[in-house]
């Protein structure tokens, strides 16, 4: 039955059904196209004439240390961030045009695949790279570890997330992406309604990510579980690393359903299975049922490590204690184990019986208790602290004024009878902007803020991270707050045009939100730009320039390539606080030689055959698919055979490194 | 403004889940309720806050009440943040600091407490709420003073989501509409819910809450209008190219304006009426817009299910009786084998290895929207490539098949739909409260 | 949670002990795969939820055979058992090829690793003799829910018994190259808990699948 599927477009044995009409011809598509080429072709040049390959290629692409593969998740995630903000922008003008009969500047072929990518994009692509870098480049130093349990593992998962970026961004040129809204509901991701590569490339992007973040997920519960150092019980690991650990027990544990639910659309729709077809005994709503029991953890993926990030930070600037370490402990656990109970409230609007209904609603209330005692403990952090109100803090700030609306919002619509008026409008959009925004991308700002200094050894530009916080803020507002209205006038999400032009005056001040929006993610490249430029005035030697708390503040900024010379033993929760108390001397000598993990090129060429898999499976290309299939179980054996994986650093090099740190701080103290 | 506090104000009255309060307290509460909702109410009508059916208006109270309750929290917890960022700030020597000030019991006792006992009165209301709000329960009242009478019988209204327009089947009286939805003031309505091909969301805001449309499958919704009311329906769950012109105009009117709209669509729907124009991604260039009226049989039905956009309502004066059980089991289409039937047989061991080849008469969209398209183009074609499969099961014939397979089901009575309440009688039209569709199509 | 009670003593301590109370001056390496075991075992977990998710679909899509054949008409149970007597047998000389490393018998390992590889090769065999004598029968995973739902889930497992002979073979190889060296022990104890696991999994597959298919 697939064999009738292929005859839809034409199929050559070489190409598949790739073919010239795969070019889209929206002039939109095209003009992002020439930019893209244009600007991709001068930064390989630039890359080029600096001869900078050789340096990328060995000292970040096949690097297998934790740090650098956490500060290309976060570059990944920030390139990402900017296509799928583009996306908005796009369907914000689109929805602000087309009223009384204008049809706007979209059709919907093309409106329909910006509104499935932006979604797919900010959470697969944008969320998880940046609080998978957050966790990647934190938890180890965190716990005094020198790396992650499998390195090689880390950077091969990372690859492996690009790989699923690159078949995202190659749909925007070569084809369609897929017209589902971000989930794909069967039958409409069924081959029957989406005949073209738009689903297939939506699939294989979201599997071959998939691989790459549950890996890096086995890989983290691991390092915390086994490489915390001496003396740090589990009760005395810092919240970012608790929230981490529980957040990576969610990935291990809910990304496997989305693999299988995948899997199941996707033999539907190459080899004619029955697993979602309307015909033949399928089941659509199974897919529906699974693609949430992977999807609601999925949402707690995502905020729990940056609750982590907002406690580490709040108690850092408060100067003082975590109020309530062991409350917020229980509180994470509760949400972790909670987050499995809930993924019905997603389609109470199915049809289940009143009494399915109210147990979901329920059990999703019953989240914001734990929820609401964290809010509780960094408020009473707050209280009789001494807050110092850099950007990390105030990012904190508003964060904490903005996420108890989207709760509030997100509670009413657990309550089943408010949900059958709610769901699918833009009240439920503005809800989960306004905890996703105001939840995880206030946190990645307040931590990009926080750990920069730690990561480059300078501080990052006031002046600039102010303008893009205010004008963030207030965009934010601006933007999410019109669509609560609509939503409560009944307006319908992913809607391309409208006929009743009250509404218009709303989407107006939505734009202008996100044009605000806009002019913030512009202050934050300028913010960035103009701290590299002026690195050295901004340059901390301490290592610790916000007086902080828990062990990445103990060793140098950036940290060297082991960490720490000597694993640093834990006395109390506030590690590196309490030495700081007890006023320890950096040990100065006796250093011995480190083992350190090498680096290796096999997680790119892994990720590449990957992504030729992926892209000939979506072009049907089947010569290609059976050869990189082949070229990656035949290359990961290859690479089975490597077992020389390590190497030291010569004690030599470490007392060097360590004696220019000492020589360094003893100017920065002078 | 005022109506929707005091609405609110009503509802925590009525409802005997909610906590009691002072009065000071409840006072407070409308206030905050009303500021909360006043960017809502200031410059629009909103549909979903002030409908017009009584079902919605209940939603709508939940929606303002559950606002209200979690206020008690949400708002002191924002205002503590903004004083304790402005008392505790670093410039602030004058403040207390106590640095390693990091426990205490009774604090973390209410902050564990209170927003349980949010929880607690929501969860009750919730509970309540969701079970008397059930889409699947017939209505109980008609509004807040008048219960449905005993033997008021409800209006049934079944409810089809086509690409991309909507189907409505009126089996009292016989009529079918397209893109026209009117419905009488007053009294009970009964909607039966399906789609042709995709997931759809049958959505009228100012009527009742809503609910899916699925292919295969049935879903209900019971509500009332209560006043006369023009307003929109629409498809709430994105569903294809066509989505965003997938709305439809609602009317209420009084019991003699229902009747008089009835006489009219029995009068204008005989006149044959453009189907609306195809949609330009699926069947390229512009074929002649087909026209349709009459009787709404299965051939119309056939024509009108072809993806269209922006179909203007379509009226017929009578409509095939058996037709949106046709529908629901995927079987308008000459030679399919309804899925009821599918069902019943799969329920007594499926038909064996006989079986196996009947693929044809089973197929309903798994070739392809196009491919679904041109068989359906040509019904007569799939009439007789499955003519003697048909023939062979309905005659009961083991042996007269072309190639000898088929043997008799286990039960022979499957066929005749054993195990399934026949059409039309109580235990079908009863209301499946219990219902789970997960598993209805095992 | 409290500041502890070494902080204060150890204030009024001489600088290089407390120096010592608070860094590992005296540190050796950990041996490399400390977590190793532990990281299997959780990806194990993980390919558990996979299985898992396949389970469900059979449990919600398994009676619905679309007017076609049900499990009592496709199964051949006395050929089920023979599959399943091959991998229980592989898992007992998969055992006993582990015994064989505890002993730090090279030769040995390897001959019952191969073993194993006939015991898991033959299971592959039959599966894929059902599989032929099904699709040739007409009973394709295209044909009702139930065949898809049995196909994937039977389907997944014998790909994971295929990967495990593959990976079975590598480290044949690997033995032969550089003998019983930690690194390659680590490996058979992988392996090890994937092969037996694979069992596990097989035997939920012929009771849930295959007997109470024929009770249905």
């Amino acid at each position: 039955m697939a064999i009738e599927a292929v005859d839809h477009a034409h199929w050559s044995p070489l190409l598949g059904r790739l073919g010239l009409d795969a070019i889209p011809q929206e002039p939109i598509v095209l003009a992002t196209f020439a930019v893209v080429v244009l600007g991709g072709v001068a930064m390989l040049a630039a890359l080029t004439y600096f001869r900078l390959w050789g340096y990328l290629w060995k000292e970040w692409f096949t690097s297998v240390d934790h740090k650098k593969i956490g500060v290309m998740y976060m570059a990944l995630g920030l390139v990402m961030f900017l296509r799928g903000f583009a996306d908005a922008v796009m369907m914000r003008i689109q929805q602000a045009m087309a009223f009384n009969g204008n049809e706007g500047y979209l059709n919907s072929h093309h409106y329909d695949q910006i509104f499935t990518a932006h979604g797919v994009i900010m959470i697969f692509f944008v969320a998880m790279p940046f609080v998978t870098g957050l966790m990647n480049y934190i938890v180890p130093l965190q716990i005094g570890a020198r790396d992650v349990s499998f390195p090689f593992l880390n950077n091969f998962s990372f690859w492996m997330t690009t790989a699923g970026a690159v078949l995202v961004m190659m749909s925007l040129f070569v084809g369609e992406f897929a017209q589902t809204g971000w989930l794909a509901y069967p039958p409409l991701s069924n081959l029957a309604y989406s005949p073209w590569v738009g689903v297939d490339y939506y699939i294989w992007a979201l599997q071959i990510a998939g691989v790459g973040t549950l890996l890096s997920g086995v890989n983290l519960i691991a390092t915390i579980v086994k490489m915390r150092c001496p003396g740090m019980t589990m009760m005395r690991m810092p919240i970012f690393t608790w929230t981490a650990l529980c957040t990576n027990i969610l990935i291990v544990a809910a990304f496997p359903v989305l693999t299988a639910v995948l899997c199941m659309l996707t033999v539907d729709r190459y080899l004619g299975f029955n697993f979602f077809t309307n015909d033949f005994g399928g089941n659509a709503m199974m897919y529906v049922n699974l693609i949430w029991i992977w999807g609601h953890p999925e949402v707690y993926i995502l905020i729990l490590p940056i609750f982590g990030v907002f406690s580490e930070i709040t108690s850092t600037f408060c100067g003082k204690r975590l109020f309530g370490y062991s409350s917020m402990v229980y509180a994470t656990l509760v949400i972790t184990i909670l987050s499995y109970v809930v993924w019905l409230h997603h389609f109470f609007t199915m049809g289940s019986g009143a009494s399915v209904n109210s147990f979901f609603g329920i059990t999703t209330m019953v989240i914001s208790i734990p929820t609401g005692a964290k809010l509780f403990n960094w408020l009473f952090t707050m209280y009789r602290g001494r807050i110092r109100f850099e950007l990390p803090m105030m990012w904190t700030v508003a964060f904490m004024l903005t996420f108890v609306v989207g709760g509030m919002t997100g509670v009413l619509l657990a309550v089943p009878p408010a949900d059958f008026v709610l769901h699918n409008s833009l009240f439920l959009i503005a809800h989960f902007h306004n905890v996703i925004i105001g939840g995880v991308v206030f946190g990645v700002f307040a931590a990009i803020n926080y750990w920069w200094p730690k990561a480059f050894g300078f501080r990052l530009n006031q002046f600039w991270g102010k303008v893009s916080f205010w004008c963030w803020v207030t965009g934010f507002w601006f933007a999410f707050m019109p669509l609560y209205v609509l939503g409560l006038m009944g307006v319908t999400r992913r809607m391309r045009v409208f006929d009743d032009p009250s509404l218009q005056v709303w989407f107006g001040i939505a734009a202008f939100g996100a044009f605000l929006i806009a002019l913030g993610i512009g202050a934050m490249l300028i913010q960035f730009a103009v701290s590299i430029r002026n690195r050295e005035a901004l340059r901390d030697e301490t290592g610790d320039p916000w007086d902080g708390r828990t062990l990445e503040w103990s060793t140098s900024s950036p940290p060297p390539e082991y960490n720490f010379a000597f694993t640093p033993i834990v006395h109390d929760i506030d590690a590196w606080a309490d030495m700081k108390a007890c006023k320890v001397a950096r040990p100065l000598g006796g250093f011995r030689p480190i083992h350190m993990p090498k680096g290796t090129g096999t997680g790119v060429i892994l990720a590449g055959l990957s992504t030729a898999l992926g892209f000939a499976m979506i072009w049907y290309i089947w010569w290609l698919a059976a050869l990189s299939f082949v070229g990656i179980i035949g290359y990961a054996i290859v690479h089975t055979f490597n077992y020389r994986r390590d190497y030291h650093i010569p004690a030599a090099t470490v007392a060097e490194t360590e004696a220019a740190r000492t020589r360094r701080l003893a100017a920065a103290g002078a | 403004m005022f109506a929707l506090a005091a609405s609110a104000y009503r509802a925590i009255m009525r409802d005997p889940e909610s906590p009691q309060k002072p009065r000071f307290l409840r006072a407070s509460f409308r206030t905050l309720a009303a500021l909360a909702l006043m960017g809502a109410l200031a410059a629009c009508n909103s549909v979903v806050l002030r409908p017009a059916g009584d079902v919605a208006r209940q939603q709508s109270d939940l929606v303002v009440v559950s606002t209200v309750l979690m206020l008690i929290i949400i708002v002191p917890v924002m205002a503590l943040t903004v004083f304790f960022a402005w008392r505790y700030r670093a410039s602030n020597s004058a403040a207390e600091y106590q640095p390693d000030w990091d426990h205490s019991t009774q604090l973390e006792l209410v902050i564990w407490a209170a927003p349980l006992l949010i929880i607690i009165c929501l969860g009750a209301l919730t509970w309540v709420g969701t079970h008397l709000l059930d889409p699947y329960r017939a209505i109980g009242r008609l509004d807040e003073h008048t219960p449905v009478a005993p033997d008021a019988r409800p209006l049934e209204i079944d409810v089809v989501a086509l690409d991309w327009k909507w189907l409505f089947i009126y089996p009292e009286q016989g009529v079918a509409t397209v893109n026209e939805l009117v419905v009488p003031t007053g009294r009970p309505l009964q909607f039966r819910i399906t789609s042709s091909s995709v997931m759809n969301s049958f959505y009228v805001p100012a009527m009742a809450g809503q609910i899916y449309a699925m292919p295969g499958m049935e879903t209900r919704l019971h509500a009332v209008m209560n006043r006369p009311v023009t307003s929109v329906g629409f498809s709430a769950n994105y569903s294809g190219a066509g989505f965003s012109n997938m709305r439809f105009p609602v009317r209420a009117l009084g019991s003699d304006g229902f009747d008089r709209w009835i006489g009219e669509v029995r009068a204008t729907g005989v006149k044959p009426q453009p189907a609306g124009r195809p949609a330009d991604d699926v069947v390229p260039g512009d074929p002649p817009v087909p026209m349709l009226g009459g009787t709404l049989d299965r051939a119309a039905y056939l024509t009108l299910e072809k993806p269209s956009e922006k179909v203007p309502s379509i009226r017929f004066a009578a409509v095939d009786p058996q037709l949106y059980d046709a529908v629901v089991n995927m079987c308008v289409e000459p030679g399919k084998m309804c899925t009821s039937e599918m069902m019943a047989i799969d329920m007594r061991g499926g038909l064996g290895k006989a079986g196996i080849r009947n693929v044809s008469m089973l197929a309903y969209d798994k070739h392809g929207r196009q491919a679904t398209l041109a068989a359906k183009a040509n019904p007569g074609e799939a009439v007789r490539r499955e003519l003697a499969w048909v023939r062979a099961l309905c005659a009961r014939a083991p042996g007269k098949t072309p190639d000898g397979t088929v043997r008799p089901p286990l039960d022979p009575r499957a066929l005749g739909g054993a195990g399934l309440p026949a059409p039309g009688t109580a235990q079908s039209r009863a209301p499946a409260s219990a219902s789970f569709p997960l598993l209805s199509r095992n | 949670m409290h500041a502890t009670t070494p902080q204060q003593t150890m204030i009024r301590a001489d600088e290089a002990q407390i120096t010592a109370a608070f860094y590992d001056l005296n540190e050796h390496d950990h041996p490399e795969g400390g977590s190793t075991m532990l990281g299997f075992w959780i990806y194990l977990m993980s390919d558990c939820l996979i299985f898992a998710m396949l389970f469900a679909a059979y449990g919600v899509l398994g009676g619905n055979f679309a007017a076609g054949p049900g499990p009592r008409d496709l199964f051949e149970l006395p050929l089920v058992a023979l599959n399943t007597a091959m991998l229980l047998f592989s898992s007992i000389t998969y055992g006993f090829a582990m015994l064989a490393m505890e002993r730090g018998k090279a030769g040995q390992t390897i001959t019952w690793l191969l073993v194993t590889a006939g015991f898991g090769a033959a299971f592959l065999s039959i599966e894929l003799y059902e599989f032929a004598n099904l699709i040739h029968e007409g009973a394709t995973p295209m044909r009702s829910g139930f065949l898809t739902a049995f196909f994937s889930l039977v389907g997944t497992h014998g790909l994971h018994v295929t990967f495990g002979l593959v990976w079975l073979f590598t480290l044949v190889a690997q033995i032969a190259a550089k003998g019983l060296i930690a690194a390659n022990r680590r490996r058979l104890m992988c392996l090890s808990l994937f092969w037996h696991f694979l069992d596990v999994i097989w035997i939920g597959v012929f009771t849930f699948v295959y007997l109470m298919g024929m009770l249905r």
